[in-house]
């Protein structure tokens, strides 16, 4: 066991931490103090920004091939990045599902065409891409979707709907998943596509969130084309490539995630110490005391369980079960941070954006609202469970 | 970076645990907690061969010289074992106190006995005010002559009834006691070490919750010691003792996460075979997902723990900080598991004969040892300046 750096990974830590020193906008903290934000409308366009720019100093894809675009390093190099920009609060990637999920998929799954067009361009922001997955009675049971791709020519036509896409609307691409044999088990039709979304044929229509945002969308298809250079992983493959890319996101997750609720805790431990709770800083209330220093110790733990399963995947081990509790726990640490947050405010949580009184101009409202997303999206608590006890556990299926 | 166990410690991991599964099946387990003593002669012979009573001693003392890292793979499977006896006590507070405190005849009169399995060692701190912090050493020690005499009473002692020498803290200092405002209490702790037989000690075995753990209160009443008996420098006992309490609390939560891991394992055994409705019960959500819960509980407590023991190889800086981490985590995490156990096997995992309650037991004393989640929670939150 060691959790030392050798010196090529010392003198990355230190290119990372000066880079972002010089680099990083001083009013961002300010404008996004609570890091676990998702990255919201009004800074899309500075999020593009900051990526490509991380792009070019040659700090997107560490771990992605060269010849793809990537740096071809360890996930050790992405550890310590990931580490030095929850430091810095930088801000998230903006194109994390490409980066998370449509790459690695790609890379994995993607013919050497494919593998050339798209990934670079993911990492440079270039091209934004969203998950086309759920569908309004498949969400859960992703393998019931209905949205159907018949081959016309050379050509495949997709009809149908998708809902909660995220970031639809700014998307260049999506990760599609249509039924391509409507004959064949539920599993086995299932092919997944790379749909161009400014392709004739797709609309997309935001959904407004309970935050107020419209953060994610309903896009329909009406004879749209897609051609068949464009399926990944093969025809009536898309269960189990689709299966790969939930796979890459669950990592994903457990990565950034870790470096997300980081940064959350640093904001509410500051906020704690700003508000007064009986004439004195909150951090003084016995209780409340207790409850930041659990929060202080999940993100640890968090942090160590990450730890063990890169472990795993440098030693080139398949990640045991160590990943799969990565999304739970993420989940229930953020939302327990976010009620804490509410608590610590008192009265004062009622109040939000525009309002004088609002404490920290109502930022902390807003991603108490965002997250109850997290237990639902990218697989739901009862679904990751599910698969904890079934495929880690070995329980027997309901 | 690397995260997880060489192949030494694998192949320790898979000895250990193939010497209890033949040693100390849950039949000798209860066999052992019915005696007073909590241990035979021949097993505790047989665990010394294994020169795991030596492990984290130097070769100069006999030991193998290993690490915490180490010694967190063989803990992890005695918790599983939930084995009884003096080995907590005479390696990881007897022996190790004298290893942190002891001066060279010291060391050179007990370590090689400790690791030989030839004397056991237990480590007397706590009192009657169950205060952990150096506040709660109230047993004075007066100097006379050369020597010293201590009178007072200690508490919650882990198997001083079969030791052969009990390393007892106590107040040197001149000043007021307890200590008073302004004065840190810190300063003037001293530790002794008392032998066996030594005229006014008086060792009684308390009845315990967890019978797998002998606990004892221990009465010193005008013990007269010599001038050999006190270790190091006299009142700068504290820093050492917390050094080995803290190290000692990190093989307590390894020897958990070792028993956390066994009640998951039985329960989810038990959750394929057992049908009710016509379907196994690990077929119902109702008890899948508690299944997973108890998984996400284990594996992080495995992960601080192992975090902790490297932080104690290292001696990095953050030391105390990840033993409270782990400390808190744990004794909740044990807790649930092992409640959870319980719950998931309905009917039989109250019964006496099933071992669940062997295993819920030692989560609840161990929980209460060297700290409860609460206590270690408000360290955390002392250390990192909330
Ligand atoms: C903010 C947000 C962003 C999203 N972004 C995307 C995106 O970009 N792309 C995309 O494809 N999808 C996206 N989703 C969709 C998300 O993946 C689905 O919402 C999720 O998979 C749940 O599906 P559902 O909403 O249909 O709920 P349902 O599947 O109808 O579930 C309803 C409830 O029943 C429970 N349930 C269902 N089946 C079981 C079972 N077998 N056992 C126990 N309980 C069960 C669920 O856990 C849930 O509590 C997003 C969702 C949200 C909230
Ligand atoms: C102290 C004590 C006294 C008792 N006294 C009496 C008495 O006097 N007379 C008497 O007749 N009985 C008595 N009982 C028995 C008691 O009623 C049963 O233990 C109880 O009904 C559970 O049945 P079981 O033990 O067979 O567990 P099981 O039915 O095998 O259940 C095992 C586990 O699976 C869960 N489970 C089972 N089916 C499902 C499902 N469909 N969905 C989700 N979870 C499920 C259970 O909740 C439990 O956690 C007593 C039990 C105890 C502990």
């Amino acid at each position: 066991m060691d959790f030392a750096l050798t010196p090529e990974q010392t003198s990355f830590r230190e290119e990372v931490r000066s880079w972002l020193a010089k680099n990083l906008p001083k009013d961002w903290s300010d404008r996004m103090r609570v890091g676990s934000d998702v990255p919201r409308p009004e800074v899309y366009d500075f999020l593009r920004t900051w990526q490509r720019k991380m792009y070019e100093a040659g700090f997107m894809g560490l771990t992605w091939p060269k010849d793809y675009g990537g740096r071809g390093l360890t996930f050790m190099e992405e550890m310590i990045l990931q580490e030095q920009i929850a430091l810095a609060k930088a801000p998230p990637v903006l194109n994390i599902l490409a980066i998370g999920m449509a790459g690695p998929t790609i890379m994995a799954y993607g013919t050497e065409e494919q593998k050339r067009r798209y990934p670079a361009k993911m990492l440079s922001c270039e091209e934004i891409w969203c998950q086309g997955y759920s569908e309004p009675n498949s969400g859960s049971d992703l393998a019931s979707l209905q949205t159907r791709a018949e081959k016309v020519g050379d050509h495949y036509v997709v009809n149908g709907q998708k809902v909660w896409t995220s970031i639809a609307h700014q998307a260049d691409w999506m990760m599609l998943l249509a039924r391509t044999d409507g004959k064949a088990e539920k599993h086995k039709g299932i092919t997944y596509f790379l749909l161009d979304m400014h392709s004739p044929g797709v609309t997309v229509k935001p959904l407004k969130q309970l935050t107020g945002d419209d953060e994610f969308n309903e896009v329909y298809f009406d004879n749209v084309k897609v051609p068949e250079a464009n399926i990944l992983g093969g025809l009536n493959n898309g269960w189990a490539v689709g299966m790969t890319t939930l796979m890459y996101e669950r990592l994903a997750l457990g990565f950034g995630l870790q470096v997300r609720l980081r940064i959350a805790l640093d904001g509410l431990v500051d906020l704690a110490k700003r508000t007064k709770k009986n004439g004195a800083p909150a951090t003084q209330d016995p209780n409340v005391r207790q409850k930041l220093a659990q929060m202080w110790i999940d993100t640890e733990v968090f942090k160590y369980t990450g730890a063990r399963a890169i472990t795993k995947l440098l030693k080139g081990e398949l990640p045991g079960p160590e990943a799969s509790a990565g999304k739970m726990m993420w989940v229930e640490g953020h939302q327990r941070l976010q009620e804490l947050a509410m608590e610590i405010q008192g009265p004062y949580s009622q109040l939000g954006r525009g309002s004088r009184w609002a404490v920290d101009g109502g930022v902390w409202q807003y991603s108490f609202l965002r997250s109850r997303a997290n237990s639902i999206e990218g697989g739901t608590t009862e679904i990751q469970k599910n698969i904890i006890g079934e495929r880690v556990l070995g329980l027997p299926k309901g | 970076m690397n995260f997880g166990f060489n192949e030494e410690q694998e192949l320790l991991r898979s000895t250990a645990r193939k010497f209890f599964d033949n040693e100390c099946a849950s039949v000798t387990v209860r066999k052992l907690m019915d005696g007073p003593e909590g241990m035979t002669p021949d097993l505790w012979k047989k665990i010394a061969e294994q020169g795991w009573t030596g492990l984290i001693f130097a070769d100069e003392h006999g030991g193998m010289g290993l690490g915490f890292v180490d010694l967190v793979v063989l803990m992890e499977e005695m918790g599983r074992a939930v084995v009884p006896g003096p080995f907590f006590s005479t390696v990881l507070l007897g022996g190790l106190a004298v290893r942190e405190a002891g001066t060279d005849a010291q060391k050179k009169a007990w370590l090689p006995k400790i690791t030989s399995g030839e004397a056991r060692a237990t480590l007397a701190w706590m009192e009657p005010s169950a205060d952990l912090g150096a506040r709660g050493i109230t047993l004075q020690a007066t100097a006379k002559g050369a020597g010293f005499t201590l009178n007072g009473t200690k508490l919650f002692v882990h198997d001083a009834h079969t030791a052969d020498v009990i390393v007892v803290a106590a107040r040197t200092s001149s000043g007021q006691n307890p200590p008073a405002g302004g004065q840190n209490p810190e300063d003037g702790v001293s530790l002794f070490l008392v032998p066996k037989g030594t005229p006014g000690l008086s060792v009684t075995l308390l009845p315990t919750m967890d019978q797998t753990r002998k606990l004892c209160e221990v009465g010193l009443k005008d013990v007269a010691l010599g001038a050999e008996a006190l270790m190091g420098q006299a009142g700068s006992g504290w820093a050492p003792l917390a050094r080995v309490i803290d190290r000692a609390t990190v093989a307590l939560c390894a020897e958990m996460c070792g028993g956390a891991q066994k009640v998951l394992e039985m329960t989810v055994e038990y959750a394929k075979i057992r049908q009710a409705f016509g379907r196994p019960i690990g077929s119902y959500q109702g008890v899948k997902h508690k299944a997973a819960d108890m998984l996400v509980d284990v594996e992080n407590s495995k992960s601080i723990t192992y975090y902790a023991a490297w932080a104690m190889d290292e001696g990095v800086p953050e030391g105390q900080l990840a033993v409270s981490m782990a400390k808190a985590y744990v004794s909740d995490a044990y807790r649930r598991v092992s409640g959870l156990g319980i719950q998931l096997h309905g009917g039989i995992g109250f019964t006496w004969e099933h071992d669940l309650h062997l295993y819920f037991k030692r989560a609840k004393g161990s929980e209460f040892t060297f700290g409860d989640a609460t206590w270690h929670r408000e360290r955390v939150a002392q250390l990192v300046n909330l």
